[in-house]
């Protein structure tokens, strides 16, 4: 295996298909002609590789990023964390992870969101930070409100965030949703059903982590998040290089 | 902890639609507010970066023809010289170019549904071992009703020969299809601009790959 080794094929049943009518945008958003397989080129193997001092201080702590003047955001302290691995359950380091979500109260600051749900005037919502060598992310936040969308006529979103996730290649894209364990809502979410096997959705769930709690003031989630893993395939590399 | 399936691999985590807010995390500008010192992905281009300015640019449809306003693009693409900015890439002979990381994304407008990239147009590259492309830009396209990102390509009119070489492109079995992976040059004031629109369903569908 090398550094230009390709990515293992994406497992489909690992992933929502393109049409999914319980999610009704999917209708006229998925395409009907079956996607081309496409052996890994370098288009593939390669991707935008990010650097620490890209970064803010406060770009992973989203309980001070947007915050006026000593203020601070309504709503249960948490901590996320947790490890971003591939196939081979080796660490990813050095990759960028952002993440979103709405408020506590289940409002996004966002200029489409029409929800009658109050925006809180210090929290903003986003924030990103790059894997450390054990492929470790971690953020603070509070947790998201549920929030209700036009699909069913009373469909509501689990609380939920929004996770974008770059690999060592662009193959490995990925932007997802995390949810909490023990919400009631998951198993009416369209969303999450979109994705058939349920053990799948399970791995969508982050577990409450009292370990990775701060005592009297902020309780702590863990979700790890896997990408797809390298090739190390044992002829075919050898035959490239002749 | 994730179990392992019966080989002892971890799947992968499932994909989910990035919503109609994905500005905010990804592009908050767009969203409405200004919150990172440092918007990653905004610039490709610097006064320094190597290489023939173009602009791209285009819209997406949906299966009835109408625009998707609130889609979100990511562009992936080698350098002037046909090298990608990534240890990867071990291609041989091809200058890097430190002014050019050659990722960017960018949102569709919310009342156009016209996304664009300045950019430089890349030289053609080839891994090991394996026939040299044709110049391409690599566009992953995600949005609410995408439940997994689309990966397509875009490729250069005005790269006849190369195209018709293009071991990507000859893969696709029916030559009417390919059409829908090249962009149509339009001489501007500016320079010249390359409009690629995304048919995501339907009658003259894009290409979409499993990458």
């Amino acid at each position: 295996m090398t550094a230009d080794s390709a990515f293992v094929a994406r497992d489909p049943a690992a992933h929502p298909p393109a049409l999914t009518p319980i999610y009704k945008t999917s209708v006229f958003r998925a395409p009907h002609r079956p996607l081309l397989s496409l052996g890994n080129t370098l288009s593939e193997v390669t991707g935008p590789v990010f650097a620490q001092h890209e970064l803010g201080p406060l770009d992973a702590d989203l309980t001070r990023n947007y915050a006026r003047d000593g203020g601070a955001p309504i709503g249960e302290r948490i901590i996320v964390h947790g490890r971003v691995l591939d196939g081979d359950a080796r660490p990813v380091p050095g990759v960028l992870v952002e993440f979103w979500q709405a408020n506590a109260a289940g409002r996004y600051r966002h200029r489409n969101d029409t929800y009658d749900a109050p925006i809180d005037p210090n929290f903003g919502g986003c924030g990103r930070c790059l894997t450390d060598a054990e492929g470790r992310y971690a953020f603070r936040t509070v947790k998201p409100g549920p929030y209700p969308y036009r699909n069913r006529g009373n469909d509501w979103r689990p609380a939920h965030i929004h996770f974008s996730v770059f690999g060592s290649g662009f193959a490995q894209r990925l932007i997802t949703q995390m949810y909490f364990e023990g919400d009631p809502l998951l198993r009416h979410d369209s969303i999450l059903q979109t994705v058939a096997d349920p053990a799948a959705q399970e791995r969508l769930v982050a577990l409450l982590d009292l370990n990775a709690s701060v005592p009297l003031h902020t309780l702590a989630y863990r979700w790890d998040i896997v990408l797809r893993g390298r090739r190390s395939t044992l002829f075919e590399n050898r035959l490239q290089r002749n | 902890m994730i179990p392992r399936d019966r080989l002892g691999y971890l799947p992968e985590t499932p994909s989910q639609t990035a919503g109609p807010y994905v500005h905010i995390g990804l592009i908050p500008r767009q969203a409405g507010f200004d919150i990172f010192d440092n918007a990653l992905g905004e610039t490709l281009v610097t006064p320094a970066t190597q290489g023939t300015r173009i602009r791209v640019e285009g819209r997406i449809l949906d299966g009835t023809g109408a625009l998707v306003r609130d889609a979100l693009v990511e562009l992936w693409q080698a350098n002037a010289a046909g090298r990608y900015a990534h240890p990867a890439d071990l291609q041989g002979g091809k200058a890097a170019d430190p002014s050019f990381r050659g990722w960017g994304r960018t949102g569709t407008d919310f009342a156009t549904g016209l996304w664009a990239f300045e950019t430089i147009k890349p030289g053609p590259v080839a891994r090991v071992g394996q026939a040299p492309m044709a110049p391409h830009l690599n566009l992953w396209i995600v949005a609410r009703g995408i439940n997994l990102g689309l990966a397509t390509r875009m490729y250069f009119p005005d790269e006849a020969e190369a195209n018709a070489a293009d071991p990507v492109l000859n893969l696709i079995e029916q030559p009417a299809r390919r059409a829908s992976l090249i962009a149509r040059a339009e001489a501007r004031d500016a320079g010249t601009t390359y409009v690629f629109d995304i048919r995501l369903q339907g009658e003259g569908e894009t290409v979409f790959f499993d990458i």
